[in-house]
């Protein structure tokens, strides 16, 4: 009997021949992925820090995301502390205030490769199965312990195989589709569980299925995972990987999964998950005509440089509605430069938009762009939970780059297959 | 001890709100920010040996242990659910904050009915029924009987170091 790719890569880590769903096995991750919470992190093992020492220098990676530039003097200081902790233990990794957003700059640096294992203290580390890595969040206390003895403990998770069949209607994008498997799945639907995609993916770029692992957390995956392809190989000679750096896993092809599920693109039409749940998850059409106060387009979920130029094909030569901040959020200082130099921040400023630094910006609600009650906001992000942007009186709504770009020129949600060529 | 009954999908900015992440990570910093924008009787009422019952999937969300410290802080006896994401669950062993997973439980459980847990037997008591609910594999209840995750890390540094 086959395994699947999480019983496959974490037999392999734990140096098993086979390992079954349950078990409990101990890894050592390649990498540690911490943001702005390696403050807090490393202040809770100060003593063990001096005597010890960090477990290896090239294990964690540090990227300042979460708030920057710093909003108050209490983020300043933990920034000038993880600093000193970087230079202090020599920290291979690190990425200050302005490379991007924690996750892109993993994949973009190409820190995440195929069949490698990632653990970060961030819920949506599981963007990586992107490129084929097997990636899941822990908590600050665990990327403690990890810095220190590089090692942990994980379940071996029961897998979802998702088969994706068919081909998108224009104007629906890879954001549409993992919106509409998470309102089918339900926000607990993958609790625990390692979620494959398999089918038709060969039209999905790596940008695109960065999209969807991402959300994998959001059904309550314990990682998402992509087949390694041509497709991923492509990507990665792109940031000077080449295929002598890896060793894909992909999973056999008689293994067995606790639940299988197929989903026919060509009937997934532009979505919206609606307040309070990312798994509330309804046509664009029912909402239509809703009225909005700010846009957020970017973000880890859809701010690669194929969501911007999504957007601004909607957007060139329009303006954004008078009572709309459209807000603009690079995942990366490499796509803000790619996307300039495509003349897509122009589009965008000229349109009325505001380009906000690449970070996590108004996502989780601590600064640029907080709602004020009674707003709502359309967002490319991946979560719409109750007082998420900072303000509990305040409705946010997701959906994809382009239901967000056509419906900031008209002040009201809007199906985007109205204005838009694939 | 009181019952603070709460429906599904109980997530993370629920728990805690995001915008205090970065500036709050002690119990007493953490403390009257508990469930804030879920139950704001909750800080100021909740008093040591309580439990919370919850739905399905407790905890979703974000990777935030503030909310899993301050319930810790406050003394909360368990969280009783029909099941908790990942990353929460995780984080309740580390630091030492019982979890029990049994729906049966919560779908009995109605307001009035005196609770009791034995853990070791992995059986929790609704008004006059009793409930099984899984009990930990030994490696976490190592991490468990250490105190959490930090003084298992700790012993298992000084081992390596002989």
């Amino acid at each position: 009997m086959g395994m699947t790719f999480a019983e496959k890569i974490l037999a392999k880590y734990a140096h098993e021949k086979k390992v079954v769903p349950g078990q409990i096995v101990t890894i050592k991750p390649d990498h540690l992925l911490m943001h702005d919470n390696a403050a807090p992190i490393v202040s809770k093992i100060q003593p063990e820090l001096k005597e010890y020492g960090i477990y290896k220098r090239d294990l964690p990676i540090i990227v300042l995301d979460h708030v920057i530039p710093a909003a108050a003097e209490k983020n300043a200081l933990q920034h000038k502390q993880i600093r000193e902790f970087v230079k202090t233990h020599k920290v291979k990794y690190f990425f200050d205030v302005g490379y991007g957003v924690c996750h892109q700059i993993v994949v973009e640096k190409g820190l995440a490769l195929p069949g490698t294992v990632l653990l970060g203290s961030d819920s949506h580390t599981c963007s990586y199965g992107a490129v084929g890595a097997f990636s899941s969040g822990i908590d600050r206390t665990e990327a403690a312990a990890l810095l220190l003895t590089g090692e942990t403990w994980l379940k071996v998770p029961q897998s979802i195989r998702i088969t994706l069949k068919g081909t998108l209607q224009r104007a629906v994008t890879a954001k549409d589709v993992i919106l509409s498997i998470i309102g089918k799945v339900s926000a607990s639907g993958a609790d625990y569980c390692s979620v494959e995609f398999h089918g038709d993916i060969s039209q999905f770029s790596v940008d695109e299925r960065f999209t969807i692992a991402n959300m994998g957390v959001e059904m309550g995956a314990k990682n998402a995972f992509f087949p390694v392809d041509a497709v991923t190989a492509k990507y990665l000679t792109l940031i000077g990987i080449s295929k002598s750096n890896y060793t894909p896993v992909n999973p056999d092809a008689d293994a067995t999964y606790e639940k299988e599920l197929t989903f026919d693109l060509s009937k997934i039409p532009p979505v919206v998950a609606v307040p309070h749940g990312v798994d509330k998850v309804k046509p664009v059409k029912e909402v239509e005509g809703l009225e909005i106060q700010q846009c957020l387009l970017g973000t880890c979920t859809n701010g690669r440089l194929s969501d911007f130029r999504i957007a601004a094909k909607i957007l060139k030569g329009k303006s954004v509605h008078p009572n709309v901040r459209l807000l603009i959020l690079p995942a990366s200082r490499q796509v803000y430069l790619d996307g300039l130099q495509e003349g897509l921040m122009n589009i965008f400023l000229q349109a009325g938009g505001i380009i906000l630094p690449p970070g996590c910006g108004p996502c989780l609600g601590a600064h640029q762009g907080v709602l004020a009650p009674g707003e709502r906001c359309l967002s490319t992000s991946n979560r719409n939970f109750k007082g998420r942007m900072g303000c509990v009186e305040a409705e946010i709504y997701l959906a994809s780059p382009a239901t967000v770009a056509a419906s900031a020129l008209t002040g009201k949600i809007t199906d985007p297959r109205k204005g838009v060529q694939k | 001890m009181k019952v603070w009954k709460y429906g599904e999908n109980i997530n993370t900015d629920m728990l805690f709100p995001g915008k205090y992440t970065y500036t709050c990570s002690t119990a007493e910093e953490i403390k009257p920010h508990l469930l804030e924008d879920l139950d704001s009787s909750f800080a100021k009422n909740v008093h040591e040996g309580d439990l919370i019952f919850a739905g399905k999937n407790f905890g979703c969300g974000s990777s935030r242990e503030q909310p899993v410290l301050g319930l810790k802080a406050v003394g909360i006896a368990a969280v009783v659910a029909g099941s908790f994401a990942r990353i929460f669950y995780r984080s309740s062993i580390n630091q030492g904050l019982l979890l029990i997973e049994c729906p049966e439980a919560v779908a009995a459980y109605t307001q009035g009915d005196t609770v009791a847990f034995n853990v070791e037997n992995g059986t929790i008591t609704v008004g006059a029924t009793t409930f099984s609910f899984p009990k930990l594999p030994k490696e976490i209840l190592a991490i468990r009987d250490a105190g959490g995750l930090l003084p298992y890390t700790r012993e298992k540094l000084k081992k390596r170091k002989k």
